[in-house]
């Protein structure tokens, strides 16, 4: 036996996904949006209520920002009355899939056979039509001070993860000649997949000449290389691999999972303004595996912003450090006929900002075959899954082989 | 700069961890924790030198040069009050180049603002019940 078949990512399986509606502006109940999602992953999975003795979340209840968390595992545990044998939710933590890491160590130690994750936003209702506001503000108005981390960047009204994230563009195109067309690729990108994904939020096609024109939001990212916030909720099932073989789907195994950081919890304090966390976590993930970057089939990569995709293609190895740009020009490698088939159900930048799980969702939506008009021609797989940007980041290799 | 003319600002909360950061502009002098036995600046501010863990810390003024090492040129309208657009930069500072700033590079046409710029520290005077701030922010020094 290999040493990476010790690892315990290796003894779990998603075994069931389930989104709720998904909407720009849905003015619905989050909470009722996220009890749709994990029972049509229960469904899914073949399981009843009564068989989820385990759940974990990101980010669990918070006051705020507004629609950032449609609900908390409290919440989910007490309306669906579960039984967990463990349960955990949290925002300091390996980007939003680090909570599905969780529950695969859960599982793993043995303390849960069912766990069910779930992501949850109504970021588009709460912002309602005034635009996406201000990170943090709190509807304080004059009497709001920054505190904790948020001293350090809302003074200067950099109010924004926009602020914050086109600051590593405006590096990398410095440093590595990276242009504003191979950064519209990313968009373009995601915009064709999106156009044949039913439950995406911007179908309508986008040329260069759309993506150009968009307003700038801050150099050198457009509005269309800004993620759409939107209504939804996702989840899964993490059971145990000798369980997952019986169950109702193609199991989706562990084969790898990284959850390392390397560099300062911080957005400004990076060690290098172009390498983010990702690239900790996904060195760790290549170290519990024998395969390598040259077996990815299927690429599902955090586009909160588009040059976190570019970035975290680096950190993954899916091409070489500042190669990203030159690799996506033209966007024939990453398109669903190319090489690295790239964010397959339009990412958060046209399928909708339900941050990071959709990225694990499509994983096993293209893995399974189930993709529909929009699936990738020769059934992936093993994918590559990363969530998260800057300093919050986790990476996962997913597969369906045994 | 008269007070009518100060653009509108969130402020942040002062503490005893973060006054002499945010008041230190009283003096014209950006200051920063600094490590008394391995002289290594602490940003943000702990309790702990992280590289030799000592406690012997103390704040220190520094030159208020730095160099651009990133920065953006914001046109969305996120704060009410606030004109567009204004250039936010990282800044490093001179005497420790991780030593990292998030700020606003003002005095400075968006098109001139560029990666490597010379920087100097000015101050923005901020009156507050709570506690008057200087917020530090850089200008070009105007050396090559």
């Amino acid at each position: 036996m290999a040493k990476s078949d010790d690892f315990i990512e290796k003894r779990c399986a998603v075994t069931g996904i389930g989104q709720s509606e998904i909407g720009r502006r849905l003015y619905r109940d989050p909470l009722e949006l996220t009890l749709d999602a994990c029972l049509a992953a229960v469904d899914d999975a073949g399981l009843t209520l009564d068989d989820i003795d385990g759940l974990s979340t990101y980010p669990g209840a918070m006051g705020g920002p507004q629609g950032f968390s449609g609900a908390g595992a409290y919440d989910v545990i007490d309306a669906l009355r579960l039984k967990v044998g463990w349960y955990d939710s949290g925002v300091e933590t390996s980007g939003q899939l680090g909570s599905v890491m969780k529950a695969v160590l859960a599982v793993g130690a043995g303390l849960a056979n069912h766990v069910i994750c779930f992501r949850s936003v109504w970021e588009g209702s709460a912002q309602g039509t005034g635009g996406r506001g201000a990170l943090g503000m709190g509807g304080g108005g004059g009497s709001f001070r920054a505190s904790g981390a948020q001293q350090w960047t809302l003074p200067f009204n950099a109010a924004s993860a926009s602020c914050w994230i086109a600051l590593y563009a405006q590096a990398h195109m410095h440093r590595y000649g990276t242009t504003t067309e191979q950064l519209a690729q990313i968009a373009i990108n995601a915009r064709k997949n999106a156009a044949l994904n039913p439950n995406a939020i911007y179908r309508d096609p986008m040329s260069l000449d759309d993506y150009m024109d968009a307003r700038m939001i801050t150099t050198p990212l457009r509005l269309f290389d800004c993620d759409v916030p939107c209504d939804g909720a996702t989840a899964f099932i993490i059971s145990r691999r000798e369980q997952a073989k019986d169950m109702k789907q193609t199991p989706v195994y562990f084969e790898a999972i990284g959850t390392a950081m390397r560099d300062r919890p911080s957005w400004d304090q990076l060690d290098d303004l172009t390498r983010i966390v990702g690239a900790d976590a996904a060195e760790q993930m290549w170290s519990r595996t024998s395969l390598t970057p040259a077996d990815v089939d299927l690429a599902e990569l955090y586009d909160g912003f588009s040059i976190l995709t570019l970035l975290w293609m680096e950190a993954m190895g899916l091409c070489p450090v500042g190669e990203s740009g030159a690799f996506v020009e033209g966007g024939e490698r990453i398109a669903r006929d190319g090489v690295l088939p790239l964010n397959t159900h339009g990412g958060q930048l046209s399928a909708g900002r339900l941050h990071g799980y959709g990225f694990l969702h499509e994983a096993c939506v293209q893995l399974r075959g189930q993709g529909g008009e929009r699936q990738v021609a020769k059934i992936p797989s093993i994918a590559a899954v990363a969530a998260g940007g800057g300093n919050t980041c986790g990476a996962m290799l997913v597969t369906t082989n045994e | 700069m008269t007070e009518s003319s100060v653009p509108f600002r969130i402020l942040p909360e002062l503490d005893e961890r973060n006054i002499h950061f945010w008041q230190g502009g009283q003096n014209g002098q950006l200051t920063f924790v600094r490590c008394q036995d391995c002289g290594y600046y602490l940003h943000p501010p702990t309790p702990i030198c992280p590289k030799d863990l000592s406690k012997n810390l103390a704040p220190e003024a520094v030159s208020g040069n730095a160099i651009v090492a990133s920065y953006t040129v914001n046109y969305q309208e996120w704060l009410p009050g606030v004109d567009v657009p204004y250039i936010i930069a990282i800044v490093e500072i001179v005497e420790q180049p991780e030593l990292r700033l998030t700020t606003n590079i003002i005095n400075c046409d968006v098109d001139d603002i560029a990666i490597g710029m010379k920087v100097s520290v000015v101050f923005e005077h901020h009156e507050d019940p709570h506690g008057d701030v200087w917020l530090p922010l850089f200008e070009p020094s105007g050396e090559k």
